[in-house]
């Protein structure tokens, strides 16, 4: 007997008995099709959550100037005027195997007015690139480009929390000019809103500008003098090289003797990463127990059936047996069975697994990654526990005498 | 000169409980091709545990077992399927087809394990086979959609398929009402004025009667065997009477 007619056997067989057939399929199919949808949301989920996190910024460094030293006095931080946006230009030349961005960015206090209302709030002044560096995205119109930074036009991006104050609800901001102290300046965009920080602090609450005009024209400083720089790292596990290579690089432009600390403080966000690590792992633990407790249900639902209907297929057994089919063959066809159910249910469950997830994603507006490995291990999974439970009582038929398979009840 | 089937001194013994219980206990018959042998006996009297024995479908305890010149008592579980699968045929007391299943392939069933014809040949004798049980037309039909009668057919069909020189009927017509039963046992005479050596397990003597050798068992032993008779058939009066002296 050829593996075809063995093939042919098993295939009769499935057919003979659909009801069987599927529900050992919808076993399988509930399986890993749970486990696929609520994976793929789950980590959708958890990247949303870590997106928020890191909202803050990719990979950010950020370096302030020390307190001003001359003296006794000592103003506060990012007061001293001895970091420059030539020092950010210099890293971004001589690190850029380190760094991504560097960001250099100047903040005023200013009033804003526009015709009859006011507001007053901080003006940052910053480069074209922070909408990358801080994870910033634009709402409305546009960030302002390079050549405007370059080229001191007074330009400027404001937050939602300004719009609402400067602008009537059906206004659109874009292209109007508002002033900043005494110059007036053109809005470009608007940034989409971040709300609240961490710390409770409205970020929405601000105006960009870039950092060129801002200093010159708000500032009027003659230094290009910055109060800090928003550094993005290629890579966080560059963290401690470029934090050793920018210090070295900074004070060798600032002409420091050894025996001199530092005019600038590093700071970066080691902690939000630790943070991240702890709810990323936490999420992964829930995720793993809920497709555990499902491919669990999954594969009773396959036991069932299977255990269900033994006393017909031992019978079944004992007919082919008594006709001529060797246990080899007997093996054969019930491998060959439950590897056709097993792979047909697992590709439906497959599918049906992604399209609920995109479909719950969609209505509830979630992110969905599905994730390869969790089709493949569910899938094995399901289909140890199908071959396991559709094989076995044909093992232990197949070491019967014919006659008591056939007198089995 | 040998016989188809040789049984010396067969024995079966289940070790259940603490008395052992002799299903069989020294049985020797032989018998030849051609014969149309009835085993007969109380139930309990080891005439099914024999055929089972005799259809390689159970293994026995001790003793010899020699079919068509070969001793087939010590062979592996895959030799016997394939000595079952070109040797012998089988109609059971309750049909045993696969449920389900169309006639037409119930009865193509051997011969797929055998894989002796392309699927055109094969479906060509399985359609004849089931004109020749008088089942033409039926094929399609499923055992749920057949009479008891009819069911019984598809299985002697399918017993036929591979063109086996013994037939092992084990109560073939316990299921079956009066007028279908005549029409099973004539189909088994047919077959066996056609040269198919049948062995037939029964309780009735009126069933009993189409056989032309009958033996009668009882406790694992043969009461009776009237191959001496010269394989002529007896009537259901006769069959009665070497019973009941059988038994006495």
């Amino acid at each position: 007997m050829s593996f075809g007619m063995i093939f042919k056997v098993a295939v009769l067989a499935i057919l003979r008995n659909k009801t069987r057939a599927l529900l050992t399929c919808l076993g399988i199919i509930v399986g890993i099709a749970a486990v696929i949808s609520v994976l793929a949301i789950g980590k959708g989920a958890s990247t949303m959550m870590l997106n928020e996190i890191s909202s803050m910024g990719n990979n950010l460094m950020m370096v302030f100037p020390d307190w001003n030293r001359r003296g006794q006095v000592r103003s506060g931080m990012g007061a001293g005027q001895t970091m420059t946006a030539d020092d950010a230009e210099a890293i971004k030349e001589e690190l850029g195997y380190l760094v991504k961005y560097v960001s250099p960015a100047v903040n005023v206090n200013s009033q804003l007015i526009r015709q009859n209302k006011n507001w007053s709030c901080r003006v940052s002044g910053v480069s074209s690139d922070m909408p990358e560096v801080r994870n910033w995205q634009i709402g409305e119109g546009r960030f302002f480009s390079e050549e405007e930074e370059r080229g001191y036009v007074r330009v400027c991006v404001i937050g939602t929390t300004v719009q609402k104050n400067l602008f009537e609800d059906d206004e659109n901001p874009i292209g109007q000019t508002i002033r900043i102290g005494a110059m007036p300046f053109k809005v470009v965009g608007v940034l989409a809103s971040k709300g609240a920080n961490g710390w409770g602090q409205d970020q929405d609450d601000t105006v960009m500008a870039p950092y060129t005009t801002v200093g010159r024209v708000l500032q009027r400083s003659k230094f290009r003098s910055i109060n800090m720089m928003n550094i993005s790292l290629v890579s966080m596990d560059d963290l401690e090289e470029a934090t050793r290579e920018i210090s070295a690089l900074l004070r060798q432009r600032h002409k420091l003797p050894d025996y001199q600390d530092d005019d600038f403080e590093m700071r970066d966000t080691k902690e939000i990463m630790a943070t991240m690590g702890s709810v990323s792992s936490l999420m992964t633990i829930l995720l793993t127990a809920v497709a555990a407790i499902s491919l669990l249900v999954g594969g009773i639902g396959i036991m069932n059936i299977m255990l269900v209907s033994v006393t017909e297929r031992i019978k079944e057994i004992g007919l082919r047996m008594a006709l001529g089919a060797t246990p080899f063959m007997i093996l054969s066809q019930f491998i060959i069975e439950a590897v056709v159910l097993s792979t047909v249910g697992g590709a439906i469950g497959v599918i049906l697994g992604i399209v609920a997830a995109n479909a719950i994603g969609e209505v509830n507006n979630w992110p969905i990654v599905i994730e390869v490995s969790s089709a493949v291990y569910s899938f094995l999974f399901s289909a140890f526990v199908g071959m396991f439970f559709g094989f076995y009582p044909a093992y232990r038929a197949s070491k019967l005498n014919p006659i008591d398979c056939l007198r089995y009840e | 000169m040998s016989h188809l089937i040789e049984i010396r001194d067969l024995k079966k013994i289940y070790a259940q409980g603490e008395e052992p219980v002799r299903a069989l206990d020294g049985v020797s018959i032989d018998i030849d091709e051609g014969e149309f042998v009835a085993i007969m006996g109380a139930s309990g009297s080891g005439k099914s545990t024999m055929l089972n024995i005799l259809g390689c479908l159970d293994t026995p305890s001790s003793g010899s077992y020699r079919l068509d010149g070969l001793e087939v008592a010590a062979r592996s579980r895959k030799e016997l399927a394939i000595i079952r699968n070109r040797k012998l045929g089988f109609v059971f007391q309750n049909f045993n087809l696969l449920p389900r299943t169309s006639a037409i392939e119930q009865v193509e069933l051997p011969d797929l394990y055998m894989g002796r014809l392309t699927w055109r040949e094969r479906r060509k004798r399985a359609l004849m086979l089931l004109k020749r049980v008088g089942l033409e037309g039926r094929g399609t039909h499923k055992p749920s959609e057949l009479s008891g009668g009819q069911q019984q057919r598809v299985a002697i069909a399918r017993a036929l398929m591979n063109e086996p020189p013994v037939l092992f009927a084990d109560e073939p017509t316990g299921n079956l009402d009066t007028k279908s039963s005549i029409e099973i046992m004539n189909l088994f005479t047919e077959l066996s004025n056609e040269g198919i050596t049948i062995v037939m397990v029964t309780h009735e003597d009126d069933i009993a009667a189409y056989a032309k050798r009958h033996i009668v068992m009882r406790d694992g032993r043969v009461m009776v065997d009237d191959k001496a008779d010269g394989g002529v058939r007896k009537t259901t009066e006769q069959v009665s009477h070497l019973v009941k002296e059988a038994l006495a």
